[in-house]
């Protein structure tokens, strides 16, 4: 009867070790200051970006058709421009994701750089580096058909990759991402819409569920 | 087997200190010092000493190394200490159980 007793007394006191050893463990392998708002702003960025190549395009198209052929001088410099941009979008996207991440850090008191911000990190950058010398290979061997879809491919395995490590929501985002471009494969042309939905409107959507589930006032986990 | 389950809990593991680096270390291969205070929030001679008693019961192993200059003190579980936490889940959740 006493033993009884004393079970019913401790049995909250073991739940609760339990419950506590859980969020030990999931704190010290995931990164869990990442954003969702790091992914809207990424997302709002990247539709930007993609507007303003979409008319890019069309400029050149308006080009081509008033010259009434192609022009190796005008090709090249849409190019180039496309390529700029490219490359100023996805540092603009990185930075506003990082303040955003890191303003979450600061606000929950959870660390910005530890060791599972170098696990995402590292993971991340495994196929991510591996796709940007393979799309830099493309353009240097003037294969500019399939950068949109491998893009994509090498962001979602990157993704994939990295989501080990932080909120699994990532790795659903990263599979969105692959699907889109293989799906973008068979439809080379429709190149910029994939773009758009791929880093516009997927980012904003997974960062908006992120944001609901783990940061809004009164949301299950804070 | 006794027959109270509290015996099969480890007295180790009684500290929450020790139960929260065990299970830092059961899902990181190794982890330094600092990475452990900070994700313990504890002092420094605090987390010093239960280190030390986890060392001494062979449950975790020490490896000190050096990034350039600076001493890097990593920390990883031994198959005994894996052993012995995943005894204590085991009666903790029996308990549970059992008291339902």
């Amino acid at each position: 009867m006493y033993c009884k007793v004393l079970f019913i007394m401790t049995d909250h006191e073991h739940l609760k070790t339990l419950t506590d050893i859980r969020n030990i463990m999931d704190r010290s392998s995931r990164f869990r200051a990442l954003s969702g708002l790091s992914g809207v702003s990424a997302g709002i960025i990247g539709l930007v970006g993609a507007y303003i190549a979409h008319s890019w395009i069309g400029d050149y198209y308006d080009r081509w058709n008033m010259r009434g052929g192609y022009d190796d001088y005008d090709f090249a410099g849409l190019r180039g421009n496309l390529i700029v941009l490219g490359f100023v979008v996805m540092a603009a996207a990185f930075l506003s994701g990082f303040l955003f991440t890191y303003r979450k850090a600061k606000q929950n008191n959870l660390p910005v750089w530890d060791h599972t911000a170098k696990k995402v990190l590292v993971n991340c950058a495994i196929p991510f580096l591996t796709g940007g010398v393979f799309i830099l290979a493309l353009i240097y061997n003037n294969v500019t058909q399939i950068i949109a879809p491998c893009c994509l491919i090498f962001y979602g395995l990157a993704l994939v990759n990295g989501s080990k490590y932080t909120l699994q929501d990532v790795r659903y985002l990263g599979i969105t991402e692959i699907a889109l471009g293989l799906i973008n494969m068979f439809f080379l042309r429709k190149g910029i819409i994939f773009w758009a939905i791929g880093f516009g409107f997927c980012h904003i959507i997974y960062g908006a569920l992120m944001w609901w589930k783990y940061e809004r006032k009164g949301s299950l986990q804070t | 087997m006794s027959m109270n389950p509290i015996g099969n809990l480890n007295k180790i593991f009684e500290s929450r200190i020790r139960l929260g680096v065990m299970s830092v270390l059961m899902v990181n291969e190794e982890i330094n010092f600092n990475d452990l205070k900070q994700m313990l929030e504890v002092t420094d001679g605090n987390l010093a000493s239960h280190l030390n008693t986890l060392e001494e019961n062979g449950y975790i192993k020490v490896h000190k190394g050096f990034i350039g200059r600076k001493t890097n003190t990593t920390y990883a579980i031994t198959p005994v200490g894996e052993k012995a936490f995943k005894g204590h889940l085991a009666a903790l959740e029996h308990m549970i159980r059992f008291t339902k």
